[in-house]
This record gives C-alpha cells, structure tokens and sequence, in this order.
C-alpha cells in the first residue's frame, strides 16, 4: 500500500480496496518507525490526519471524490497551516501556530488530500543540505553502497523529499527558490516540479526571496506531481504575483510524449569540472529523448556563468526584508531586552542560526547606500539577460534538458566549511528561478555508490505540460525502481 | 514685498519646500482589507497583513490609487501610468513589517502645482515635484505604561499620499497660504479631510535661507508639524537660527529638526550621519503599478468644480470681488450654501449675509456651515422678505438672529412677532408729528439751520416705530413735515 503511486491508489481508493483511514494508519505507523531516523516530520500531525482520512471515506461512500480524496500527504512546514504549528524550521517561529491556512495547503485540502504532518527544511528554506534546520538535519533514506555514514537529502526541502522517497509520505509539498524542490528531488531519487513564478500562489507560505519563490510537489512519479501540482496551482487574488491563467490538466500532458519535440541542451552547463558519471547520465538522457523522437538541437544560455552570483545577490537582499518582521514584537520568540534595540538583538540572535544571519548580512549589504548599484541593480540587470538567454533559447527549442545537481548526495558534516561550496550546489537550477521558468527533476539512474542521481527538464513559462512530457518519456525510458536503504513497505 | 529675515549682515531669504502626508479617505487600508476608521479602540482595525504575519501578501487597493490620480488631477499634474512600490527599510516596534512600502524611484504622479492667493491679493504659482503613495505606521504609545510602550496598529497600512513642493515658497505666510490651499483642494476632491489635529494631515517643512540672488544654500527638515500656524511657527524659528548660525560664521548642517512649539524652537532630532539607510529596494510582492489611460480619463472626467476654477466663476457669474469669491470658496459646503442663497436673489446682497451675519452667527454658536441653524433656504427665505418689501434690513438683521435662536423660518417670526415693515403713510406722519412736538428743542435747532439733527429725527420716529417703518417713506414724511 505504502509502495502505490498517488494515481494507483486514487483508483485503490475509489474502487474502494481499502480505506483511506487504512492508507492513513500504514502511513502513520510508518512515520512512527522510519521518523527517528530520518528526522523527515519537524510536526506529525495524527489527529489530523485521521479526521482527514475519516471524511475522506465518507465522501468516497458517497461516491464523492476530489483528486486526492484519501492521499495522506507531508507539508513543508514553510506553508502556514491554521492551527498546526508552523516553524520554518527557526527557533525564532518556534512558538508560532497561525490562525490562517496557505492557499497552496488549503487547495490540496479542498481535493480531499490528508497531511500527514509538517515536513523539515533548512532554517527559512535557506540551504542545500537540510543541515541548517534548528530541528536538526534530516537523513537521507539513501546511503551509498557499503556505508552507512548518513547522507543529507538536499535541500531546502530535504524533509519532503526524504519521506516521499521513504514512503512515509506518498506525496510533499516543497518550495524552489535556487533548487530546493529540485536539488532534493535528485538527491532522494523522487520526482520534484518548481512551477513557472506564479503558477502557485505564495499565500500564507513563509517569505525566503518573494521574487523566486514558488511552491511545488514532491512524488514517486512524474505524473503523481502532475497530479498534485493540477492541485495546488490556481489564481489567488490575495497574491498579486499569481498569475490569473487557467490550470491545464497537467497529468493528461504526461502521456504525450517528446515525438516532434525540439530538445535544447545547453552548452554552458557542461563544466570542466563536471562529475564523469553526472555527464553519462546526461548523455543517456539525451538518447533516451532521441530514442523516443525528439530532435537534440545545441542550445546557448551565455549568462549562465552569472546566474549564482546573481542569485546570491537577489535573494539575500529579499531576505534580509523579508525577516525583518521577525522582532519579537507580535508573534514567535521574543527574548527581552532593556529596551526596544535590545529586544530586536536579543530575539533575532537567539531565533535566527548562522546561515540564515549571513544571509541577513548579505542582503542587508547588498542594499547597502553606496553598494546598490554596483550589487542589486547590477544582479537585477543580470537577471533580465538570462531570463533573455531562455527566451531566445526557447526561439529554437521546447524545452531544455541538464543535469539537475552537480553531485550526488553528500554526506552529513560535508561542505559546511565553506558557504560557496554549498551554494555551488544550485549552479543548475538557480537560473530557472531568476528567469521564472518551470523546471522539473526526473530520477534517471544511480551513481556509482548507488545513490540516486536526476536529470532537469526546463520549460517555457506555463508550458509545464512540455516539462511533464518531456519528463515523463524520461522517466518510463529510465525505468528507475531502485529503492533507498530506509524505506517503509513491501 | 519679500518677507525676509533681518541680520547683522544684512537681509536673508528665506526658501521653503513642504512635504505634506495627506490620509486617504478610503474605507480600507492601502494593501489590505482592514477598516481606516479614526478612533476605533486600539488594534481593532488590523488584519494579518498589517501586523505583518508570516506568508501575508500586500494587494493593492483600487480606491486608494483612484484616490491618489484623483488628487494628481486636482494638482493638474502628469499621472505616472506606470509606476512602481519599493520597500523603505527600517526597523520600529510600530512598523510591523520592518519596512514601509512606499514609492521611491517612480510615483504615481509627477509634476503639478498649487496656485495660492495672498494678503496683497496677489496669487503665485507653487510647483508640485511629485505625489506617491504610501503605508502610514502604526501608533506608539508611551505614555500607557511606566517601563513599556504600547503599539496601537490601526493605522498601519492606512494609505497617505506624500504631495512633495518645489523649494518655491518665500515666507511663513506663503507656506500657510500653501497649506490651506492644498487642504481646500483635497476637501474638495475627497482624496482626504485634511483634519491636521486628528493628524490626518502633516507636513515635514524644508528649510534654508541665503543672501538674495545666492544658490540655495543647506537646508534643514521640520519634521511632523501638525497645523499651520505651527507650520509657519516653525519656519520663522528655523530660519532665524540658521541665520544666527551663519552669522557666527558657522555652518548649517543637513539634518532632521523637531519643532517644539511651547518653546517656539527646533531641536535637533539626527544628523545626516545618522540618518537611517532605509536600502529601498522594489518590493517583490507587487508587480508594477500600470493605469488605463481611459481610466484616468474617466476619473478626470468626474472631478468636482475646484476652488480657482469656481473662485473665477463667482467673480464672473455673480460679480462678486475677488476676496469674497475667495472666502466662499475655500469649503466647498460654503460656497454650496452661498449658491443656493443667491440663485435668483441680489447675489452681493446673498454674499454680504453668508459672509457677515451667517459666519458671525456660526462662531458665535460653534457650528459649522454643514450643521447651521440657518439653512440656505431660510436664509434665502429672509432675503426674499426684504427684496418684496415686507421687512427692512433693519428689522431682517432682528429676524436673523430670531432664526438662529429658534430654528424658524423667516416668515413665520415675522409673523409670530408683528415685524411687517409699516408703509401706511397715515401712521407714519402721527409718528412725525408726535416725535416733533416732543423735541421742540431740537426742532427748533433745526430750523435755526442745524441741518444734521435730519438724521436724528429719522431714528426717533423709527425707533418710535419700533423699527417697522419704511425707511424711504419716514424720510419723505419727516421732509414734508419740516419743510
């Protein structure tokens, strides 16, 4: 049961082979077991789940069913969920339950899905590892082949990722703002979409970088993210960078195939140092598409070598904004001071961790009068001219394949020296979030050590329907079933 | 005649721009749904985007930026049909976001101007560099608690348009001017009530002075005055110390003043070292502001008259002069009631009453025009008893203020209390012939030639009258008796 696409147990469900009470209980009792291991949930929420579960089987009596009527689901615990608590992963919202639900969660409630719980992240969704999460790190339910030293899952969204490869979840929500649904997607061996910047609504998900932002499915398979993204996605009024266009049935586009399809690979991403095995799997991605009818064209993108460094200017300095509301005035951690100065030190010194006060830092400087210029408004230009590397891109092509990560999982502890060591790991996918596009990570092979490895379908603003096809040839021509060492069902 | 202030050296100019923050009237805040009502009880009016909770999202409200072109137009300034919100960085208790959203770099609206009248009846032209929109912050109380301050978040969000002057003023009086001005033409439009005591409008004043035909010299920023005689208090004060400063053979440094008017000084608040670094940067929230040019048309086209244009056609229309034209204008409730009082009546005669007896009458009593005793049509009523006849303005200026006192209308204290002008010829030659034989005296001065004791005999019979007699024929009747 544990094991079963989202697709195959809709139809489970609605043919009523088991109950949604039965999904949710082996998915509890799994959580219960796998959890201390993996520190996947920061929240696990049962009695909600249950209740969830109970009226989903009602409604399925009834004949009734939304698209994830009965699908017990994690949550990143970056959306706000009303009534549960929601920390971001910081000591500083430790305390903070809101009274409000975000529109991302509460579409997914309106089709019947049931949350399992609040997943882990790095602190405020900033880092590549989970390893900044004040909840402490999460594993990932994957190690390489005779060690069992724990790896990380990638990150921000590494809790999601972990527990749907671990099948302590049949679905997650993340969010992408420089890779964090798609880097951890490689990472866990699952699949992970980043909508195009609007396709979801930002309501009620903690602020990282507003301007890169968007949130975005985890699933076993290209077309249960089809499905779950078909959900989650849809115009709010309440975000004005939502974008008011209709929600195509994405999962419908998964079986359409790449035949006729013009598939760009992008000659800048191919590094020197690039790993051999990640290249490998690169160029039987670009055969495995060939193979299925698609024409291979050689594409451009000559900003490319900017898009990190812009990125790390762009989204510190929204950062550093957006967590100025973190003072202990209203809501969250308070630590008192003998005055108002004191109060703002205090708090933010004990709730915020260290990466997520170097980014602070940067963003603040960034913005600083007298380096704006020569930072933000040099990065905000750089930003215009690789979102027009796509669009020229796009001219010759219908979407892009790349790796998605230039490793595999790494270890825990690993890469925490440096701070640009970590940030090099979202060198393939911070572009798609500078330029707004849709991008989507595809489990296609394993390393070397076993560990998983994807490859990254990039599209044409709204075109996720190209992405998931592309994707989905991908995925059935990869025929990928490898299963982590920790690992919930049959 | 140039205001100047008299030094040592000799006489100094002074130069003044203004930075007014107008409240929006709208009945909700600029990005969020909460209500902008004025002495709601304390964080009753604040939603969670206001207080700034986690995944809260800003959304532009319609009105406001109605609101603000309606204003621009009134100013007769450009509309920006793109412009641009960025965030303004800094940290306080009642600014929960940590940042103001405000426009930086490119406004609503661009370059306008204020024509403001002065004593000498003399009107100039006052540039308007810009207008933008903005959150006002909330309310820090600190006088609730011994150790504590209180925040009171209801007006957090609420939308100010920030109306920015050219350095173009010269004197108190023209800032006051300025002031009343830009307060009429926002009454007028409805874009904000202008009420500086409940704060809902409040200038930041610049100040510098210079020797006449220099270049501006440094300047300094009034901070949050909150009235115009304040205003033009504070002026005066700071550029008396500026040039007390350069006189010393110092220098004035650019900075943020407080003006205390117990003091009638200004104090140093922070220097420009100390200024804020507010790292404006656009807001990733909102997407730039764009306007239909169609839809500003339509706006434009619903204008109401504004002060110069109706100022103009009450001189024309009515053949008022320019200061009564300009007093009745300066409420639009006035200039209403004095239209419908003179709408086919004497309509010098109509601004002679509004102007005189009807805003003696609203002091006296503490009304204003919107809640007069007197409505216009009462007014009219007593206009229309002295044009047929039926009362003298004598006895009209007694039957006012019966009106005030009691709420009835003309006609009726007329009535009620016996007030109809005498014009019975029979009783008005008894009342000669009575007031002569009881002032032989006088009389006989008369006669004698003191032709000036004419006037005396008129109000002795009038008073014998009792005031009811009608003025042309007690004149004929007294020339006939005397001879």
């Amino acid at each position: 049961m544990l094991d079963l696409s989202i697709a195959a147990a809709r139809a489970a469900l609605r043919a009523r082979e088991f109950s949604a009470a039965e999904l949710t209980q082996a998915h509890l009792a799994a959580i219960a077991a796998l959890n201390p291991r993996l520190n996947a949930y920061i929240t696990v929420t049962p009695e909600h789940a249950q209740a969830q579960a109970k009226a989903a089987d009602a409604a399925l009596a009834r004949g009734e069913h939304g698209a994830l009527t009965g699908i017990p689901i994690a949550i990143k615990d970056l959306f706000c969920t009303a009534g549960v608590r929601t920390t971001a992963a910081s000591r500083i919202l430790d305390p903070f339950v809101p009274p409000y639900e975000s529109t991302v969660s509460a579409n997914l409630r309106r089709d019947g899905a049931v949350m399992l719980g609040k997943a882990n992240l790095d602190e405020f969704a900033m880092g590549s590892s989970n390893m900044t999460s004040a909840y402490g790190p999460v594993a990932n339910p994957w190690s390489r082949r005779g060690d069992n030293r724990p790896l990380v899952p990638g990150g921000s969204s590494g809790g999601s990722a972990a527990a749907v490869a671990a099948r302590i979840a049949m679905g997650a929500t993340g969010t992408d703002t420089g890779g964090s649904i798609r880097q951890p997607a490689s990472f866990c061996g699952v699949a992970g979409i980043k909508p195009t910047y609007g396709r979801c609504s930002r309501w009620g998900i903690v602020a990282f970088a507003s301007s890169l932002d968007q949130a975005g499915p985890f699933a076993r398979t290209v077309e249960d993210c089809a499905i779950l993204l078909g959900s989650m996605a849809g115009h709010d009024a309440k975000d004005s960078t939502s974008a008011d266009v209709p929600v195509p049935d994405f999962a419908a586009a998964c079986a359409r195939g790449v035949a006729g399809l013009r598939i760009g690979v992008p000659q800048e991403y191919r590094s020197d140092g690039m790993a051999p095995e990640i290249e490998a799997l690169w160029q039987q991605g670009i055969a495995w598409l060939r193979d299925a009818g698609a024409e291979i064209v050689d594409v451009s993108l000559p900003h490319t070598k900017y898009a990190l460094a812009t990125y790390y200017i762009v989204a510190p300095a929204e950062a550093s904004s957006n967590l100025a509301r973190y003072d202990g005035v209203r809501f969250g951690l308070r630590t008192d001071g003998e005055d108002l100065v004191a109060l703002y030190e205090n708090t933010r010194a004990a709730g915020f961790g260290a990466e997520v006060r170097r980014r602070i830092m940067i963003g603040t400087y960034v913005l600083s009068a007298g380096y704006y210029d020569a930072y933000y408004l040099r990065a905000q230009k750089l930003r215009a001219l690789i979102l027009r590397d796509f669009t020229e891109a796009f001219r010759t092509c219908d979407a892009l394949l790349t790796p998605t990560a230039p490793s595999a999982a790494f270890g825990q502890g690993e890469k925490m020296d440096d701070p640009v060591t970590m940030y090099l790991n979202d060198v393939f996918t911070v572009p798609a979030n500078l330029a707004g596009i849709p991008g989507l990570s595809v489990p296609a092979g394993l390393d070397g050590q076993g560990l998983p490895l994807g490859l990254q379908i990039l599209g044409r603003p709204f075109d996720e329907e190209t992405v998931f096809a592309v994707g989905a040839t991908l995925e059935r021509a990869a025929g990928f079933d490898a299963r982590p060492a920790v690992c919930a069902g049959a | 005649m140039t205001y100047t202030i008299d030094g040592s050296s000799g006489a100094w100019e002074v130069v003044i721009g203004l930075e007014v923050h107008a409240q929006v009237i709208s009945r909700a805040k600029l990005f969020s749904g909460a209500a902008t009502a004025f002495g709601a009880g304390p964080n009753t009016q604040v939603s969670f985007v206001d207080a700034a909770f986690p995944g809260m999202l800003p959304v532009i409200n319609r009105e406001c930026v109605a609101q603000a072109v309606r204003t621009g137009l009134g100013l007769a300034a450009h509309i920006n049909l793109v412009s641009r919100f960025d965030r303004k960085n800094y940290f306080y208790a009642d600014l929960p976001a940590g940042y103001q959203i405000s426009q930086y770099e490119h406004p609503i609206v661009g370059a306008g101007r204020i024509a403001i009248e002065l004593a000498d009846g003399s009107t100039k032209e006052i540039g308007v560099t810009r207008l933008h929109l903005e959150q006002d912050a909330g309310k820090s109380l600190h006088d609730q608690h011994p150790t504590k301050s209180y925040i009171d978040l209801n007006r957090a969000g609420v939308a100010l348009m920030e109306i920015v002057s050219e350095p173009d003023l010269r004197s108190p009086e023209e800032a006051g001017a300025y002031l009343r001005k830009l307060r009429t033409i926002l009454r007028y439009l409805g874009t904000c009530d202008g009420n500086m005591e409940e704060g809902s409008m409040r200038a930041d004043v610049n100040v510098s002075v210079r020797k006449p035909g220099e270049a501006f010299r440094t300047r300094c920023e009034v901070k949050n005055v909150n009235s115009v005689r304040f205003v033009m208090q504070a002026i005066e004060a700071e550029a008396k110390r500026q040039v007390a400063v350069w006189e010393d053979g110092g220098s004035v440094g650019q900075e943020t003043r407080l003006y205390d008017p117990a003091r009638g000084e200004t104090r140093s608040m922070r220097s420009k070292e100390d200024a804020h670094d507010y790292r404006y940067f656009p807001d990733p929230d909102l997407l730039p502001l764009v306007l239909e040019e169609a839809w500003v048309t339509e706006l434009g086209r619903h204008l109401p008259e504004l002060p110069d244009a109706k100022r103009a056609r009450f001189m024309r229309e009515y053949g008022l002069p320019a200061y009564d034209s300009a007093v009745l204008v300066a409420e639009q409730a006035t200039a209403d009631f004095y239209e419908t009082v003179a709408k086919g009546r004497d309509a010098r005669l109509a601004a002679n009453w509004v102007i005189g007896d009807l805003f003696a009458a609203l002091n006296r009593t503490g009304r204003g025009i919107e809640d007069s005793p007197v409505s216009a049509a009462s007014l009219g009523g007593l206009l229309d008893l002295m044009a047929d006849g039926t009362i003298n303005g004598r006895i009209a200026k007694d039957v006012f203020e019966a009106m005030v006192e009691t709420g009835a209308d003309a006609a009726t204290i007329v009535a009620q209390r016996g007030l109809r002008q005498v014009t019975d010829t029979g009783a008005i030659d008894a009342a000669v012939a009575q007031v002569l034989a009881a002032q032989a005296d006088k009389l006989a001065e008369y006669r004698a030639g003191k032709d000036k004791l004419f006037g005396f005999f008129v109000g002795q019979v009038m008073k014998a009258m009792a005031g009811k007699g009608n003025p042309a024929l007690v004149n004929e009747a007294l020339k006939k008796a005397l001879g």
